[in-house]
């Protein structure tokens, strides 16, 4: 039971508390660039969740049973971007074998992730807080959800701010910088949770 | 087009941050003081110039397939060594910026730069222009850095600036803050284009 409580208040930290985008600016790249529509933020939202938690996996065990035992940490850097950027290749090339639906939904934002510095973000967190192997592949999960939860919302609101009656001069990237501190505000009021 | 030119562009014309706005996230991260924008623009800058220095020595013998995964090797090696030399010399500004060193690897301002001058031009046009780039990433991070310190602290570089009787508005130097001021900055460029 202990364990079901814990893994409940890592959930709601990595999704609400401590946002990746919102409170640990993480990811503003995609969250600005691809919030523009609502099906492209929700295949945005998918592919990195899925990365996420890929990365945190392999990323622990090569720390951990590699990096570690060599005492090679001091090339952590290299090691963990290499493996992103083999991961999002690799899961490119088995979802256009395997579900080329599926890819042709994702295919743009797939090359996109390596360079989405919330996953390299969410990997050296992982190390850095110590966690288990279980904590850490949960963290990549929930830190993914975070993402995509905050980057569905920017969609749903940007898609309605484009009617909107805006100055020239702060319609498209200034107005959704302002959206997304009016969000950051409203997540703010998560940092009171106790649990 | 001449080497000043090339050396200015960075600064407005071509503005990483403002104009194409990349490499947002270590942006609004770090700029809640000016100490560490200058830390965080010092540390980008030396991984630009010698990444541009690097890849334009190496291109002719990289094959184009594998070109950007050799980029990124070279730029991690960079980014390693800033990271040590930081830890060993400034230990306190290694602390505050933390995660977002090595998160400079994913800085699209670097790869972008590599891949879009450094492949392409000699070492002595690449160093310029990483140079020029790395001046402007630094000054777009003073300036939001600057306008956040004053707001948020009534401060500059850790001096009282403001009257006492300011009450300094927090929000500033918090995560909102920081999006709404890159919002109305980025509002003030577009409004200074037309």
């Amino acid at each position: 039971m202990e364990f079901v409580a814990k893994i409940f208040s890592m959930a709601i930290a990595a999704i609400f508390v401590q946002n990746f985008v919102l409170a640990r600016f993480l990811g503003l790249c995609p969250y600005i660039g691809v919030s523009k529509k609502l099906d492209s933020a929700l295949g945005m939202g998918m592919a990195v969740i899925f990365v996420m938690t890929m990365a945190s996996t392999f990323t622990w065990l090569i720390q951990t049973y590699l990096l570690v035992p060599f005492k090679i940490e001091f090339l952590q850097t290299i090691a963990f971007i290499l493996t992103i950027a083999s991961l999002v290749q690799l899961v490119e090339m088995v979802i256009q074998k395997t579900a080329p639906a599926l890819y042709k939904a994702l295919g743009v934002f797939l090359p996109l992730i390596t360079t989405n510095c919330a996953v390299l973000g969410v990997a050296i967190l992982n190390i850095n807080e110590k966690f288990s192997f279980i904590e850490a592949i949960l963290n990549g999960f929930f830190a993914g959800l975070g993402f995509t939860l905050v980057l569905l919302l920017m969609a749903g609101i940007r898609e309605k701010l484009d009617k909107a009656e805006l100055p020239k001069s702060m319609k498209g990237m200034p107005i959704a910088m302002i959206v997304a501190g009016c969000m950051a505000l409203a997540f703010f009021g998560f940092a009171g949770l106790k649990i | 087009m001449t080497i000043f030119k090339e050396f200015t562009k960075g600064f407005v014309k071509e503005n990483p941050v403002f104009v194409m706005a990349l490499g947002l996230c270590p942006v609004l991260a770090v700029s809640s003081s000016v100490e560490n924008a200058i830390g965080m623009g010092a540390a980008a800058t030396f991984v630009l110039v010698f990444s541009n220095i690097f890849i334009s020595l190496i291109k002719n013998f990289i094959p184009n397939k594998i070109r950007i995964p050799s980029y990124i090797v070279v730029i991690a090696s960079f980014v390693t060594i800033v990271d040590m030399v930081m830890e060993a010399y400034v230990p306190a500004l290694h602390k505050n910026l933390g995660l977002f060193i090595p998160l400079i690897v994913v800085n699209c301002i670097i790869l972008g730069r590599a891949e879009a001058f450094a492949g392409k031009n000699n070492v002595i046009r690449s160093i310029v222009d990483g140079l020029g780039m790395g001046i402007g990433f630094t000054l777009a991070l003073i300036v939001i850095a600057i306008i956040r310190e004053i707001l948020g602290a009534g401060q500059l570089l850790g001096f009282d600036v403001l009257p006492e009787t300011y009450k300094p508005m927090l929000i500033a130097i918090l995560a909102p803050g920081a999006f709404i001021v890159m919002g109305l900055l980025m509002g003030l460029m577009n409004m200074k284009k037309k």
